[in-house]
């Protein structure tokens, strides 16, 4: 039996947290930020019922103290997964923020987060589930939505947004009833071009949401487990 | 960043779970079906010219793969070939079966003796799995393939968490060998059917699919020699017959001598009478 290589991708950015080099742990955090911020913003909102506020308060607060404490560099793979590891965090922090009984003031060097767009989303959340579900799910679309988004930057540097634009139509889009015959006249390119596009985005999409997701991830194991919980089967 | 609602996170996921085989000589076809231990593609390999079936499982029934790998059987499915996508899952590569689901197969009116043929040509890839300290856990008529000239094959081998199927489990929550003789003692009764079957054929199903794994057979082996005897003629182990019966199997069994035998005797009969006339 012979195992058939494939290739893997960029380092993990939970272990360039612990870097000696400052601005490779500033990139690894903004990375990180990026990936958890609406999930915890959220998370706050929905399960901790949070006034938007106060939500935004913690949400900023958490990510302040956890880049100038560096206490997310003291995750290890062997008990959790970092997305486990970090809502535990995030968990203790509100708990001890209520315990304090006062709002934590923010302070320099905060990040900037468009919390507006985030509160827009959860008006459109009406189903009920677990709080580790809630976080669970917020995590998969903010993952999601970050590789959509790292997707059509390459596209662009690339000169190809008619593929991107043809990929959002199809797959994106909640109008299921657009035909490859309306893509290929709308975008001007033959049909079998469209078919054509849509598979090459695919991929590319695959390749994407798994490199975001490894430079989340440390060890191969967590990666894997980690895998299914984005993609399907356990979560 | 714009909004993804849950149909198209559901799109998306859909689409990340198709096996990304760039970089592999393997060009994905279509999916065949899906099942707990995961999802069978019909994949093209490029390097052999030849359409295979992979089939996509968690990482963590790649030891199972290993072991299914390892059983050589003309009843068990080959592996060709192994490895891992790059989301982490693990594939393996198969012969693409062609032939019917035995299920279809038991629904076509086969005559009763070539049910039990089939039958008892299942039992023999179990009977090796189990020799070989393996056993299947989810042995079903959906999980059996017949081929075009009654060859037959046992497909989903040794899924490490999945009890079973209902109708086919039996009472104790431990696998071994002799919950897979449970299921196979159901498998057999559905080929059975409705039809009333002969006392010796009813004690062979209720021995294999006895509620006391004890009293069951070992192994598919034993049961599927069973099947065998009484195809033969012969007694079976799982019933002890009267001396009525015994002769009722045996004339049975010596048809032809005992038409031969009973021609012969008139034969003499008549004979006789004209001589005296």
């Amino acid at each position: 039996m012979t195992v058939a290589p494939f290739p893997t991708t960029r380092r993990s950015v939970v272990l360039a947290l612990a870097s000696a080099d400052a601005a490779e742990r500033t990139r690894a955090f903004d990375t990180l930020v990026a990936c958890y911020w609406k999930p915890l913003y959220k998370y706050a909102r929905v399960a901790w019922s949070r006034k938007r506020e106060d939500a935004e308060d913690l949400t900023q607060s958490f990510f302040t103290r956890a880049f100038e404490k560096e206490f997310l560099a003291t995750y290890d793979s062997a008990k959790a997964s970092f997305r486990t590891f970090l809502r535990l965090l995030f968990d203790r922090h509100v708990s001890n923020e209520w315990k304090a009984g006062q709002r934590i003031k923010r302070g320099g060097g905060e990040v900037h987060l468009d919390f507006d767009a985030a509160e827009a989303e959860i008006g459109r959340d009406s189903s009920t589930v677990t709080p580790e579900e809630y976080f669970h799910r917020e995590w998969v679309r903010s993952m999601f939505a970050l590789a959509v988004e790292r997707l059509r930057a390459r596209c662009a540097a690339d000169g190809k947004e008619v593929a991107f634009a043809i990929f959002e139509a199809y797959d994106l889009d909640d109008d299921r009833g657009v035909t490859y015959r309306e893509l290929a006249v709308r975008f001007d390119v033959p049909e079998t071009q469209v078919t054509n596009f849509l598979s090459a985005m695919r991929r590319r999409f695959r390749e994407v949401v798994l490199e975001a997701l490894r430079e989340v991830t440390t060890t191969d194991a967590e990666f894997r487990k980690e895998s299914r919980a984005l993609l399907g089967g356990k979560k | 960043m714009n909004w993804l609602s849950d149909d198209a996170i559901a799109r998306l996921r859909d689409i990340s779970e198709q096996p990304d085989l760039t970089g592999s000589h393997y060009e994905m076809v279509r999916e065949l079906g899906r099942g707990g231990m995961g999802i069978v593609y019909e994949v093209r390999d490029a390097r052999l010219e030849r359409s295979v079936a992979m089939k996509v499982v968690d990482d963590e029934w790649r030891a199972e793969a290993k072991i299914i790998a390892a059983l050589e059987h003309p009843g068990i499915v080959p592996v060709h070939d192994a490895g891992e996508l790059p989301d982490g899952r693990f594939y393996y590569t198969m012969k693409l079966v062609r032939g019917v689901r035995l299920d279809a197969w038991a629904s076509q009116g086969h005559a009763r003796t070539e049910r039990l043929r089939v039958f008892a040509r299942i039992c023999e890839p179990v009977a090796f799995a189990h020799s070989n300290g393996v056993v299947h856990r989810d042995l079903k008529l959906e999980n059996v393939m017949v081929g075009e000239f009654g060859a037959v094959l046992v497909m989903d081998w040794g899924v490490a968490d999945i009890a079973g199927t209902p109708g086919y489990m039996p009472p104790e929550t431990t696998r071994d060998a002799r919950s897979d003789v449970y299921a196979l003692g159901a498998i057999l009764k559905s080929l059975l059917g409705e039809e009333a079957a002969p006392r010796t054929l009813r004690a062979i199903v209720e021995r294999a699919m006895d509620n006391d794994p004890s009293k069951r057979y070992e192994n598919a082996r034993e049961l599927g020699d069973d099947v065998l005897r009484f195809l033969d003629g012969e007694p079976v182990s799982a019933y002890r017959e009267n001396l009525l019966e015994r002769a009722a199997r045996w004339l049975g069994r010596n048809r032809v001598l005992v038409a031969l035998l009973l021609a012969y005797l008139v034969m003499r009969v008549i004979v006789f009478f004209w001589m005296r006339l």
